[in-house]
């Protein structure tokens, strides 16, 4: 195979015409041609069901497939807070410049400039297309939008629907994705797995799926593949993700050719409920909404067994406040996360294991919301109880899923005691590398949403994806797709009974009754969850060479066993989720030994990546741009090996400097 | 605790199925019932048998996919909670619980707790949305939409799609669920190009896929997980009296 050459694609000219100069000039396909063209998506969350619709509504033929028993399932659904455009609504000095500068400092200088600028241009407009979708997002009475702030910004331009935007853009998506079912211009295949990207002559031409209701394997034709598959933050088994969250589609294009880029690039987020036990099968988020509203304190005395609401204000360090005040509670979530992991670390953390810190509202709740209240009514010198009532009824409209769900969870009542949390694994900004197309590097697959790496560089900020998944769906890809298939309106749809479908599903399915008829002794969850012990512990909030080293040898060990010892009970032939879970930590397997390859390539820190070795004196982060300004992108040249490859990036636009939020 | 259990198995949609007895040592009240099925799970397979099926992802009480039917209850025993969101501080030591599928014959076992609810998605496609197409959206602040009205329509919105209201009724209709869709668009200005016809279209398509009728007892809405109001099903039988008076195809 020749050399592969990054070439990003992103277009000549001044940054912020870069895009509309594209989409006057790149090549559009007609209207009849539309229709001979196939188009795969695989995954239905915000990405893919806005592609898929988008796509559709356009003239294209249009599969998708999803694991979960419908489109609507997809962990888009469970994002909580919000929603980021640059409308500059609430009138206070946002504009497409300030979310395009503050999405690349947030991401500590890694993220590449032209794709982060067009996504802060459309960001506006995945507003308009969501409310005239009848998407009901939080209002004035007036009538008009509220928005309320997010980490890293000193504006308010996250939109959103209590504390379950999420839900509420993926029902709208979903709802444009079912009207074209509907109207039979999409097939949609749900409880379907793709195992494999079949490709012809070097172009990907279609899939392998598995009906994960029969067992069959399917061979499906497309003139281009869309993954829209989310992120691989479950490699680290505990993780704010859902269960069936998996790298699978991403792996298997990677090893057929498509680049990775920035791997051990994940984020960390900091307000999660702890970890109780050792059956915990998942952790769960508390939005980052939360923070602005919520103070995150721990108490000044080391082992301080008193109750929260004993321990006197004068007595309680606000951590966040003390070390960064000018972002304060709102700072970025990787520096939260550290901050918070420091003063555990040292002895000051609170709860049974002592590993949690308070995220307390009850100062807020009181002193911002019931006093404002009682202003309203006219209630004058309100007493402490009234304050409190008036207060909780603010709070619960902006935040009730979210207290409900912590009771739920924890047993413990947010309204009348702090809340604990602790940093979670929560989304990977690394993914499958794309240019500015969104194509992999494998031409006519692309990849989009959480799935690739574009945007965030080393750490996303708050009420980004949701932002940066319904871009890609709704406004880039149906430009950029003309690219690559206005040069395919000749090629006639490929028969599956090709060679390269029938080769790749012999490959699948022999994969697939090895795993089954290893026979062994342990389960597939538990080799899961030893997987994910090792990543945490080295690969996770903090890293070293000699822990990524120990990691490296111990992942390869676990693969051997995993090999040689997993027990997969159940038919091949049938509906088997322990058969499912099996492929999918198999491949876990293999990208935690990437993920460790690549922190362990990058001596630096920055964003998410923390090489212990790579610190300031005050514990900060010390980035190293001289050496490591790049993109890694990981080539697979057979088991365990890589090859790197480096896409330089230059920042035209914006002043680089240390990320300071002091 | 100990907790015993007895579980619906059934192989396929073709062979009939039974109630099967297991017993689960070591449960902590802060597992979820969800947890607890995933120690029971490794029990099995440690004996060499084949784990029990069922559906479950987030596990946050959002993607609406798991859906056991507890001691009689869709999702269990408590209020406004999903099963995964259930946690066994809610049940005693040497409790005896039932967990069964859905019930419906709009909903078909697929396997042990997993049944298949594409009809949802048949219901929605039949005209659950507002035909906007990307790109021709006007601002989103020249729509001003009142406060009541929008949080009504969120409060509509806020259905997960789990299918325990048609678990929990008599007749396994799934008005709750198609109201809570018609509720939220015919209260927003999107949706009232296409009002009537929508009303007109999920309630045909609801019917299509056997669902049985509404008689108001309204166990749908005391089960539902999301709370979703009985006030939806009132708005969908006018929305539906209204558009079927007025419909040109009459």
């Amino acid at each position: 195979m020749a050399t592969i050459k990054l070439d990003a694609k992103v277009p000549e000219g001044p940054i912020g015409e870069k895009w509309t100069k594209y989409k006057s000039s790149v090549p559009l396909v007609n209207p009849a041609n539309k229709r001979s063209l196939e188009i795969i998506v695989v995954g239905t969350g915000l990405a893919g069901s806005s592609a898929a619709a988008s796509l559709a509504e356009m003239g294209y033929k249009v599969k998708t497939f999803c694991f979960q028993d419908s489109p609507r399932r997809a962990h888009s659904i469970a994002a909580q807070g919000g929603i980021n455009a640059a409308k500059n609504y609430q009138n206070d000095g946002d504009s497409t410049y300030r979310l395009f500068y503050d999405t690349i400092k947030g991401g500590d200088y890694r993220a590449r400039e032209g794709n982060v600028h067009r996504l802060a241009e459309v960001s506006a407009n995945i507003i308009d297309q969501c409310v005239a979708q009848g998407v009901p997002f939080a209002r004035d009475y007036g009538g008009m939008l509220r928005n309320r702030s997010f980490g890293g910004t000193q504006v308010q331009r996250t939109f959103y629907a209590a504390g379950q935007t999420g839900q509420q853009l993926l029902l709208g998506a979903y709802s444009a994705l079912e009207r074209q079912i509907g109207k039979g211009s999409v097939v949609n295949y749900s409880r379907h797995e793709m195992l494999d990207v079949v490709k012809i002559d070097g172009k990907a031409r279609g899939i392998i799926a598995r009906n994960l209701i029969t067992g069959e394997l399917e061979r499906h034709f497309g003139h281009a593949v869309l993954l829209c598959t989310g992120g691989y933050g479950n490699v680290f088994y505990l993780s704010t993700n859902a269960m069936g969250s998996n790298v699978t589609a991403a792996w298997k294009a990677h090893k057929q050719g498509a680049l990775f880029a920035n791997p051990c690039f994940t984020q960390i987020h900091p307000t999660c409920i702890p970890v109780s036990g050792d059956h915990q099968s998942k952790l769960t988020l508390m939005s980052e909404s939360l923070r602005n509203d919520g103070r995150i304190w721990v108490p000044k005395q080391k082992d301080d067994k008193r109750a929260a609401n004993d321990i006197p204000e004068e007595e309680r360090d606000y951590y966040l406040e003390r070390r960064y005040p000018a972002f304060g509670n709102l700072v970025p979530r990787d520096i939260a996360s550290r901050a918070a992991k420091e003063r555990c670390d040292a002895g000051y953390g609170v709860g049974a294991t002592k590993m949690a810190v308070y995220l307390d509202f009850k100062s807020n709740l009181i002193n911002k919301y019931g006093r404002a209240e009682a202003t309203k009514l006219g209630i004058e010198n309100p007493d402490l109880d009234t304050l409190i009532r008036l207060g909780k009824e603010v709070v619960k409209e902006e935040y009730g899923n979210l207290f409900d769900m912590y009771k739920q969870i924890t047993g413990e009542d947010p309204y009348e005691v702090p809340m604990m949390i602790y940093p979670a694994v929560h989304y990977t900004m690394g993914g499958v590398w794309v240019d500015y197309n969104l194509m992999t590097t494998v031409p006519g697959l692309y990849c989009l949403g959480e799935a690739n790496f574009s945007d965030h560089g080393a750490n996303r900020l708050g009420a980004s994806a949701l932002m940066q998944g319904l871009s890609d769906g709704y406004f880039v890809i149906p430009y950029t797709i003309g690219a690559y298939l206005s040069a395919e309106i000749k090629t006639k749809a490929i028969p599956t009974d090709h060679e390269a479908f029938v080769e790749a599903e012999k490959s699948t399915r022999e994969r697939i009754e090895k795993l089954i008829n290893i026979k062994g002794k342990q389960s597939p969850e538990s080799f899961h969850k030893r997987l994910g012990k090792i990543m945490w512990e080295k690969c996770g909030m903090a890293r070293s060479e000699k822990g990524l080293k120990e990691a490296i040898a111990e992942i390869q060990a676990l693969k051997k066993e995993f090999w040689s010892d997993l027990r997969v009970l159940g038919d091949i032939d049938g509906f088997n989720p322990e058969l499912d879970k099996a492929g999918r930590v198999a491949d876990f397997i293999e990208l935690g030994e990437l993920m460790c390859v690549d922190a362990l390539d990058r001596n630096e820190s920055c964003g998410g990546h923390f090489r212990e070795e790579y610190q300031e004196d005050g514990g900060e982060a010390m980035r190293d741009d001289e050496n490591y300004m790049y993109v890694s992108a990981w080539e697979h040249k057979g088991e365990s090996q890589w090859e790197l490859h480096k896409e330089e990036l230059k920042y035209e636009n914006i002043k680089i400097a240390q990320r300071n939020y002091k | 605790m100990t907790i015993n259990l007895k579980v619906w198995k059934q192989k396929n949609a073709k062979t009939s199925g039974n109630l099967e007895t297991y017993k689960v040592d070591h449960v902590s009240p802060d597992m979820s019932f969800l947890e607890m099925f995933d120690v029971l799970n490794e029990q099995l397979v440690q004996d060499n048998k084949e784990p029990i099926a069922f559906d479950h992802d987030c596990r946050e009480g959002i993607c609406g996919m798991c859906s056991m039917y507890i001691n009689g209850q869709p999702h269990g025993p408590l209020e406004g909670v999903t099963t995964c969101q259930l946690h066994m501080r809610t049940f005693n030591d040497g409790d005896t619980i039932v967990v069964e599928p859905w019930r419906s014959k709009a909903f078909p076992v697929i396997k042990d707790l997993v049944v298949d609810r594409s009809a949802f998605d048949r219901i929605i496609a039949s005209g659950g949305f507002v035909s906007v197409n990307t790109g021709n959206a006007q601002d989103a602040n020249n729509l001003a939409i009142g406060k009541d009205k929008a949080d009504m329509a969120f409060a509509a919105a806020a259905c997960i799609g789990c299918g325990a209201c048609v678990a929990a009724c008599k007749n396994a209709s799934a008005m709750l669920f198609v109201s809570a869709k018609v509720s939220q668009l015919a209260l927003l200005p999107q949706g009232q190009p296409e009002r009537e016809s929508r009303a007109l279209n999920m309630v045909a398509q609801m019917d299509a896929e056997g669902f049985g009728a509404c008689t108001n007892t309204g166990a749908c809405a005391a089960e539902c997980p999301k709370e979703i109001s009985l006030d939806n099903i009132a708005r969908l039988n006018r929305e539906f009296l209204g558009a079927s008076i007025s419909s040109t195809s009459v």
